[in-house]
């Protein structure tokens, strides 16, 4: 392995530090329209009259649209594959709104101020309807968010409209009833965790143009080109052979772009007025009516023995999905399939789960999906049952952890072939001094520092179903080009991918140029999520160097008169093994293009039948003041088992991104709505997310272990990392307080509040 | 509104609104590195450089500008690019899009202290946001950035 696991520079790096126009606003044409949305102030309601004729008429103004003008095919926005679990619950613009934000009617015009005038202009006229925000009461109230006839669901998720359910479900393994009467403790406890906001910089954004065939051309910063083809086709009633989607640079995403946000809007202003258009969400657009992770309430009950033997553990979670069920269905499948098998060796479990709509903004795919949650639910737990029993809580992880071997009941039966989570605890608990300062020291200043830890796993790809393909082509000279229809938001896919390519094909990772997502031209990718590329699309990657090697091979053994079994390729020719007669890797692409009845490219794909975890352990060390309850985070250390590390760097830096966005949610960011079902976070100033000033110390490490089903052994990194901060800074707070805050965040507030009525 | 500027060295006459705002002007003028991440000044995305110090240009009306220097990142390519490789050497740019405006801060930072400590940093540094990093990759390449930079003054 040359290239695999070295600290290769990004191949847009020098392109993005030098400020250069890679973005979507960037590369739109100036005489696109300026698209924007007309917002609903009510929580629930339903369009009376809405009155656009003066707006219409104002000089600038290209395109009023309303309930009336759209086509009514109700669709999903999840970019997920086809059957979508997400139910088909919405409209481009609906005659009812259903949260503080909700589309009323688009506006196009030449410029920002022309149109922001025609949006004062329009009257609307509602029947203010009483709305759902306690979402703990949503599911059979008489109140119904969705109760449309042609509301539908494509998959056997346990959807219902006329009952405000996305989804629920019900699993288990073992007589787990019988299991918990016989343990000597059982521990049971309720988390929230509330509705984080992705707030990546670049918000959501995309303009739309017709091109020189007559299609619709979408330019958009997105996780999920493909799917936003497919959404748009549906969302529009259009061809999907009428769509092309091109993916420029994006700005961050971290779940956020899974979901079709903002595409529709241009793209109906295009179709309507054959113009160029562009959106721009502002960020109070980003905050207010986007996409956010689902807002959860998880009931844990863990059955141990007093020896610190977990028998029983039992998950009930409650989701949030908001207005629409974007993603509503599958993250709360996440919230006990990546919690309870990190204790595999208990004999029985329970996952049952309701996921509810509400007239809040619709949730989202946010990096963890689910599992977030639920590993602060059950590490809260494990850390409560710990106390409870006076056992350390190192020991009574490693006493119960899954090691590699074992088979997870609540994953799927999968077995792990690939786990160092106990090495990544182990090594952990050394970083963070565990020994030494478990729990909590008081400093002279009487303040109390202490520490707390965690332990996370996700998945790698969704089993069965991610596809990932991979096209690879000789040119002049024998450079290659490597197509992806995978979308780097910045997490560097397209570098890792040549990093493996160049290993595969013995050359260096210059001779590889990668080109972004353009659904025309690239491979089919079902996109960038659910922690799937490095693992599905690397072994694409692996699997169309080895179909060009061979193509390679048949080519120069027609051209020696020789047995193809007979050739070698070593990165630079082709060569016959006894008589050493080759042709070179350039003479090989020079020679393809004249006179050529064959060519040299080659496309696979990837789909995994398992999806194996990564694992890792985080540990925090705080610092309390039992006056003011002010927290301030000390240090945070990580251990994670990514597999094999493709590239150390970005690795490194995804896991350090990870816990900061994750510390945001445990100390900084949360969600408040009033009465009215209007979110009081919806800027910067008050959603507040981690500055330099907020994340302390990261050390971060790495134990790898080796994954056989994933490419050069790696498995996943990206989501896993954001799960471990919740869990570990909440118990830290305990070790401190004796505290216990179950609700996020963590704020001072609540740990002074907790320290008075003890 | 008539303005004069030097935008990036050059003389700039432009005919404005008077609520133009300076982040809009420069992209008007083709400097797209400077980005908006926010309306409340809190991410630090749009930092641009007038009479050499850090401002927001999202908070700044194009109107300030009159009779002074304005510098973005395409006016200081080199120096981008200098301090642009360390930020790549860690992969801590990752999606890129606040890298200009933090790296003009950077870069007026660096011209404003010698040998700034890390708490110092940090407190400079505090309103460019970023949501990739965790910051501690900036850190680093702050630290190897100054440390080639005394190399460098000694050489």
């Amino acid at each position: 392995m040359k290239f695999v696991n070295q600290p290769i520079r990004k191949k847009d790096g020098m392109a993005l530090v030098t400020g250069k126009p890679v973005y979507t606003d960037d590369i739109a044409p100036k005489d696109c329209l300026v698209v924007k949305v007309l917002r609903s102030p009510h929580a629930h309601a339903i369009i009376k009259e809405i009155k656009t004729d003066i707006a219409k008429k104002l000089p600038d103004i290209a395109c009023v649209l309303t309930y009336e003008d759209v086509p009514q095919n109700r669709f999903t926005m999840a970019g997920q594959t086809y059957p979508e679990p997400s139910p088909y619950d919405r409209l481009i613009l609906d005659k009812r709104v259903r949260f503080v934000g909700d589309a009323v009617a688009i506006v196009a015009g030449e410029t920002e101020k022309a149109v922001e005038k025609a949006m004062k202009t329009i009257k609307v006229t509602y029947e203010v309807l009483e709305p759902i925000l306690d979402f703990r009461k949503a599911k059979d109230n008489p109140i119904l968010i969705h109760p449309e006839e042609d509301w539908k669901s494509l998959c056997p998720v346990g959807a219902d409209n006329k009952r405000n359910l996305c989804a629920c479900g019900l699993e288990e393994h073992g007589d787990v009833d019988k299991v918990f009467a016989e343990c000597d403790v059982v521990m049971e406890n309720t988390y929230h965790t509330k509705a984080n906001q992705q707030t990546m910089m670049e918000t959501f954004r995309t303009y739309t143009q017709m091109d020189t065939y007559g299609r619709l051309n979408i330019i958009s910063s997105t996780q999920v080109p493909f799917h936003v083809r497919r959404i748009l086709a549906t969302a529009l009633d259009i061809p999907k052979s009428k769509i092309r989607v091109i993916k420029p640079r994006i700005g961050g995403g971290f779940g956020a772009k899974q979901t079709v946000v903002a595409e529709v809007y241009p793209a109906i202003v295009t179709m309507k007025t054959g113009r160029p258009a562009k959106i721009i969400y502002t960020r109070e657009e980003s905050l207010i009516a986007s996409t956010p992770r689902h807002e959860m309430e998880i009931d844990v009950r863990i059955g141990a023995m007093q020896d610190g033997t977990i028998r029983a553990i039992s998950v009930n979670t409650l989701s949030n999905t908001g207005a629409f069920g974007e993603h509503g269905p599958t993250t709360v499948g996440l919230s006990g399939h990546k919690s309870i098998p990190l204790y595999s060796k208990a004999e029985a479990f329970r996952f049952q789960y309701d996921v509810v709509y509400t007239n809040h903004m619709s949730a989202g795919a946010y990096r963890g999906y689910g599992a977030t949650q639920g590993i602060f639910a059950v590490e809260s737990a494990v850390n409560e049952l710990a106390a409870k029993l006076n056992i350390d809580p190192v020991a009574l992880r490693q006493k119960n952890m899954t090691t590699q071997g074992d088979v997870m009941h609540a994953y799927y039966g999968e077995q792990t072939n690939s786990c160092a989570l106990d090495r990544c605890l182990q090594k952990t608990a050394e970083m963070i001094g565990w020994k030494e300062k478990f729990p909590a020291q008081v400093m002279e200043n009487g303040k109390i520092r202490a520490v707390g830890i965690a332990m996370a796993m996700q998945g790698s790809g969704i089993p069965n179903l991610d596809t990932g393909a991979v096209t690879i082509k000789m040119n002049d000279d024998g450079f290659y080009a490597l197509s992806i229809g995978a979308s780097d938001m910045g997490t560097g896919c397209d570098t890792i991918l040549a990093q493996m390519a160049a290993d595969c094909l013995d050359c260096s990772v210059d001779d590889i140029v990668v080109h972004g997502v353009d659904t025309d031209i690239s491979p089919y990718d079902c996109g960038s999520y659910a922690s799937s590329t490095t693992y599905v699309t690397g072994m694409a990657t692996v699997k169309a160097c080895e179909t060009l090697i061979n193509k390679m091979k048949q080519y120069t053994a027609e051209k020696l008169g020789c047995d193809m079994e007979e050739l070698e390729f070593d990165g630079e020719k082709v060569y016959h093994i006894k008589t050493g007669d080759s042709i070179a890797r350039k003479d090989l692409g020079n020679m393809n293009m004249c006179a050529a009845t064959e060519t040299l490219v080659a496309t696979e794909a990837h789909c995994s039948p398992v999806s194996p975890p990564p694992f890792m352990a985080g540990a925090a060390e705080v610092e309390i003041d039992p006056e003011t309850g002010d927290i301030k985070l000390i240090d945070y250390a990580a251990v994670v088992d990514c597999g094999t590390v493709i590239n150390p760097n970005l690795a490194r830096v995804q896991v350090e991104g990870g816990l900061v966005q994750g510390i945001g949610m445990a100390l900084h960011e949360d969600i408040v709505y009033n009465a009215y079902g209007s979110l009081a976070g919806n800027s910067l100033m008050q959603y507040k997310i981690p500055t330099r000033l907020d994340m302390g110390q990261l050390r971060v490490e790495f134990e790898s272990s080796y994954e056989p089903t994933g490419p050069f052994g790696a498995k996943s990194i990206g989501e896993i990392v954001i799960n471990t901060p919740s869990p570990a800074i909440a118990h830290a707070v305990y070790n401190a307080t004796g505290v216990r805050v179950t609700e996020l965040p963590i704020t001072p507030e609540k740990i002074v509040m907790g320290m008075k009525q003890k | 509104m008539q303005i004069k500027l030097h935008l990036n060295g050059k003389e700039v006459l432009a005919d404005v609104a008077p609520d133009m705002m300076l982040l809009d002007f420069v992209r008007e003028q083709g400097c797209y590195s400077v980005k908006r991440g926010c309306e409340t000044s809190n991410c630090g995305l749009c930092t641009v450089l007038m009479d050499n110090r850090p401002i927001l240009s999202c908070s700044t009306l194009a109107v300030q500008a009159d009779g002074h220097d304005v510098m973005t990142m395409e006016g200081c390519q080199e120096a981008a690019e200098e301090f642009g490789a360390f930020l790549a050497d860690q992969g801590a740019e990752q999606c890129g899009f606040c890298s200009p405006g933090f790296i003009m801060n950077v870069l007026a930072m660096c011209q404003e202290m010698e040998n700034p400590t890390d708490d110092e940093i940090r407190e400079y540094l505090a309103g460019n946001l970023c949501r990739c990093s965790g910051y501690q990759g900036q850190l680093r390449a702050i630290h190897n950035y100054m440390a080639y930079k005394r190399r460098e003054a000694k050489a």
